[in-house]
């Protein structure tokens, strides 16, 4: 008989947005992009239909890490960098759980970089949120490793020498099976992108560029300012070609040495753009190395493939060894084998 | 089956020690490991010790290479795997000059005259011919052209040259056997069944120089005596040999049946802690899940995350993987889960001596993190004991929501002996309950023991957050409050502390009060029994505690202490559990100490048992 609670889970389809709500006050300074993914995350997990007590939040150490604090899940505030590996411990040993790690860009590729890349390759399914604002806001404003380069902070007074990451070339590199981009204010898209992680089954990483407020204002502004919002975003759509600007006027299409231009739809042709595959791992990469402020910021799903996850996989293979196994469990183990009596 | 009856006359002995050594690629290994069984069999107590190359291909003939496997047995009980060999069977030169020192004096030397050519005399650093200078005078000398007589007995199968002189250690073996009226019948058939289904011609050469060897023992005109070592007055009941590995990972498996739990381990290869993590992840059928992390850290983290979820957690590692999961292990400590962290370990510091044994690692365990870390300590005593060790340290786990270390030691590891089957319906089972209530339900409450509920993700009604940072005490929410944090420090020290009211009273061997107390721990368990029973059988007045709770110690340890004139430490280290035990007793205890990447020997500690009472008078 199994020592495991035998529980009737909670009515999934009665959730709402209040449910998910802490009674803790919420720490981020005001005017901080955290609290539009908080709002947006509690608006996308009603939506879902998992009953809440199968949600788990595990998150590294950060501002974006203490996000579980404020969602009425279980949930766990752990060590730097170490969440994606905690949350492989959660979800490898209870597949049914729906597993999230909310970390930043300094909890994720800098401390916790070994692990991320590892637990994208595996597939374990999980939905990984990583808050990129570029800096590190905790410890009170020094470069991140998405910082870019030249750019001065307390650690950094004569400008940063390092190289940044490019987070979604990386994570696709990782091999990770779904990989998307959305933008704390964007709250719609943010929702939509957030779904669509959920859905998928394996691991999903979700780049969100999250303005910090106090340590690297204005970084995303180019993208979230209505005036500038148009020219510099490139939404992503699967099976369209790739259009930007007021009323889709440019367009992303291949020059002849293979490389991305930007071209003027009515006269290059809408047939001669690229069209966006987030099956196709050649063109997910291409996209991913659009870069601002040569090119439009590309937000939306890089890309989704189906492969099986590690959990599942785990789940089958000890399933199936144990249809196989002797009976008499562990004595019947420790009784095989080469063995004498003495009398 | 026995090949023929003893022509030649034989001698009786009590115990005897037999040292197989030859290069890496020879298979010493397997020759002692089958020496082991055969001998098991016939009903000796045994204890083994492999000593396994530091290099994983150091190159053929050289020193680097030599690879050792050591059987002790005997008539009567046997504690450790014997001091000096009285036999050492070595397959080159270099396996003679690294292991030579060892041998008896007059011992029994058997050398595969083949090997001895210039080129690998000078690989082995040798001047001249030990076979022709004298040098080897002291012992009994059996110089036998191994490789010949192997190639001779199975040259008509046609085996290319590569694959033939492969076969000589199952000569080797034979003779050994030979010598010491083994019934060949064990290793004729563990040949059949693991070369017989991939290749029947190498399962016959194998045979054939097995055989080979067995007779050249009763025909050659070299050999005129063989011994004989009768069975051993052994309790009664169902054995098999065990390794400390093997018997570690049986003991997590059998926790997880007493327990209900299911079983997680997250763990990275390292030398000697690997075999768990083989032995586990073969072993799937019973319900375990064993994930291979990246490192060290990711290791320990998803083991976390099992416990978290509901299961019982374990991370394998050695020295240097424990100091990468410090962090790691303070985080279960505040998040207070119960965690097993398995520290196999080996001579350090940095990367050490992976192959060799020792025991610096406890102070590490017990002090090696930040802030006041208290974590419960649990060492294996001998390679049968760390089943029961670790049923001990899930035990206090699951009880105390508690990380806890199990310490054992790469002599643990990878030796072997005689152990009883126990029967696990005779074992405690481990209690379990989690939380399902929601009502009152507050993450930090604690029962008498002080642990905290287990509620796991999946309960309705008990969404709750942990963390790293400071908890208020009851509600768990995040603390900055200075006395409220002072409050948890002690909380969970007491926790810990209250672990030894749990205890059993200390068992004492020998004489519970007297002259010298001999305290140890860990690995050099066997050694300083075996010692302390000889320095008894001359009159002395000795005690011998084991400790298997290093932290929190037994309560009724102080005065135990209190009751023998002197107190004598013997440890693989610079004196870690003296220092402890000074700092707490205030007892002036005398440190005997070796850190060689060798398990004590019983005669240095019998001299050291003696030199004290000595001293003492
Ligand atoms: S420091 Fe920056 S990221 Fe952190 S809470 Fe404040 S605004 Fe947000």
């Amino acid at each position: 008989m199994s020592i495991y609670p035998k529980v009737t889970h909670t009515d999934a389809s009665k959730l709402g947005r209040k449910d998910f709500q802490t009674d803790q006050d919420v720490r981020w300074c005001p005017g901080c992009g955290d609290y539009a993914i908080l709002a947006a995350v509690h608006k996308a997990l009603p939506e879902l239909g998992i009953p809440r007590e199968n949600f788990v939040f595990v998150s590294g150490i950060g501002c974006s890490s203490r996000f579980p604090y404020y969602t009425q899940t279980f949930g766990m505030h752990s060590i730097h960098g170490r969440a994606p590996a905690i949350a492989t411990g959660i979800k490898t040993l209870r597949p049914e759980l729906s597993v999230w790690v909310v970390t930043g860009d300094g909890d994720a590729l800098s401390i916790g970089g070994n692990h991320l890349i590892h637990t994208l390759r595996r597939n374990v399914d999980l939905k990984i949120l990583m808050f990129n604002n570029r800096i590190y806001g905790l410890t009170k404003g020094q470069y991140s490793p998405t910082s870019e380069q030249g750019k001065k902070t307390k650690s950094s007074p004569l400008g940063s020498v390092d190289y940044p990451f490019n987070p979604i070339s990386l994570a696709l590199g990782a091999e990770a099976s779904f990989v998307a981009r959305s933008v704390d204010v964007d709250s719609k898209h943010l929702g939509e992108t957030l779904s669509r992680a959920a859905a998928h089954k394996g691991s999903a990483f979700v780049e969100i560029y999250q303005n910090c407020n106090i340590f690297n204002d204005g970084a995303f502004d180019y993208l979230t300012d209505r005036a500038t919002k148009i020219d510099h975003e490139l939404r992503l759509e699967h099976g369209k070609p790739m259009r930007f600007g007021p009323g889709g006027a440019k367009g992303i299409a291949l020059d002849t040495r293979m490389q991305p231009m930007v071209v003027d739809v009515a006269t290059f042709g809408e047939d001669r753009l690229l069209i966006h595959d987030e099956t196709n791992d050649a063109l997910s990469f291409f996209v991913s190395r659009l870069v601002h402020p040569n090119f439009p910021t590309p937000v939306g799903v890089f890309r989704a493939v189906e492969r099986p996850s590690f959990d599942e996989l785990m789940q089958a293979q000890v399933d199936k060894a144990k249809a196989k196994v002797k009976p008499g469990g562990v004595q019947a183990l420790l009784d095989g084998g080469e063995t004498w009596t003495v009398t | 089956m026995q090949l023929d009856a003893p022509a030649k006359p034989s001698e009786i002995h009590e115990t005897v020690a037999i040292r197989f050594a030859g290069d890496s690629g020879d298979g010493m290994q397997l020759t002692g490991s089958q020496f082991t069984d055969t001998t098991a069999l016939s009903g000796n107590d045994l204890s083994t010790f492999p000593d396994f190359p530091a290099e994983i291909r150091a190159p053929a003939g050289s020193l680097a290479g030599v690879s050792g496997f050591q059987v002790n047995f005997s008539s009567s009980q046997v504690y450790t795997p014997g001091d000096e060999p009285d036999v050492l069977v070595a397959m080159n030169p270099a396996a003679l000059r690294a292991n030579l020192a060892d041998l008896k004096h007059g011992g029994i030397l058997i050398l595969n005259t083949e090997q001895f050519g210039p080129k690998n005399l000078e690989r082995a650093g040798y001047k001249s011919n030990p076979l022709e200078d004298g040098s080897l005078s002291p012992y009994q000398v059996f110089p036998v052209d191994i490789t010949g007589i192997t190639l001779r007995a199975i040259t008509d199968l046609g085996l290319n040259q590569r694959v033939a002189v492969r076969t000589k250690n199952f000569f080797a073996l034979g003779l050994v056997y030979w010598m010491f009226n083994r019934d060949i019948q064990h290793t004729v058939d563990w040949i059949a069944s693991t070369f017989g289904p991939k290749d029947q011609t190498i399962a016959e050469a194998n045979l054939r120089a097995l055989k080979a060897g067995y007779h050249y023992g009763e025909t050659a005109e070299v050999f005129t005596t063989r011994y004989t070592v009768a069975k051993a007055a052994i309790a009664p009941g169902r054995y098999k040999t065990i390794t400390g590995n093997e018997a570690a990972a049986l003991g997590f498996l059998a926790a997880a049946e007493l327990s209900g739990l299911e079983l997680f381990l997250g763990s990275y290869p390292i030398t000697p802690a690997s075999d768990i993590l083989h032995f586990l992840a073969k072993h799937k059928g019973l319900g375990v899940k064993t994930f291979q992390a990246e490192d060290e850290i990711a290791a320990i983290s998803s083991a976390i995350g099992a416990a978290y979820a509901g299961g019982l957690a374990l991370t394998t590692t050695s020295g240097p993987g424990v100091a990468l999961k410090s962090e790691a292990m303070n985080l279960a400590l505040m998040l207070e889960l119960p965690l097993i962290i398995a520290n196999i370990q080996r001579g350090g510091p940095s990367t050490g001596l992976p192959t060799k044994t020792e025991q610096s690692d406890l102070l590490q365990v017990m002090f090696g993190r930040n802030g006041e870390s208290p974590i419960p300590i649990i060492a294996a005593a001998s390679p049968g004991d760390s089943f029961f060790a670790v049923l001990e340290a899930c035990r206090i786990a699951v009880q105390f929501m508690t990380p806890v270390i199990f310490l054992s030691d790469g002599y643990l590891a990878n030796s072997s002996e005689p152990w009883r089957i126990p029967n696990l319906s005779d074992q405690p089972k481990i209690p379990v309950t989690f939380r399902t209530d929601p009502v009152g339900f507050q993450p930090y409450l604690r029962d008498e023991n002080l642990a905290r509920p287990w509620a796991i993700p999946g309960t309705p009604g008990l969404e709750h957050r942990v963390g790293g940072l400071e908890k208020q005490d009851g509600s768990g929410n995040v603390s900055y409050d200075a006395l409220n944090h002072e409050k948890m420090v002690k909380l969970r020290a007491e926790k810990v502390r209250r672990i030894a009211d749990s205890l059993p009273p200390t068992f004492i061997h020998g004489d519970p009060e007297g002259d010298l107390l001999v305290i140890a721990w860990g690995g050099p368990f066997g050694a300083v029994r075996a010692a302390v029973d000889k320095v008894r059988a001359m009159g002395k007045s000795v005690g011998h505690v084991h400790l298997r709770h290093l932290n929190p110690f037994p309560n009724d340890l102080g005065d135990i202490l209190s009751r023998y004139k002197c107190v004598l430490v013997p440890e693989l280290n610079l004196g870690q559990l003296s220092l402890l035990l000074r700092a707490r007793y205030v007892v002036d205890c005398v440190s005997y100490n070796k850190v060689q990447g060798k398990p004590f020997k019983e005669s240095e500690i019998t001299r050291a048992v003696l030199t004290q009472l000595e001293a003492i008078k």
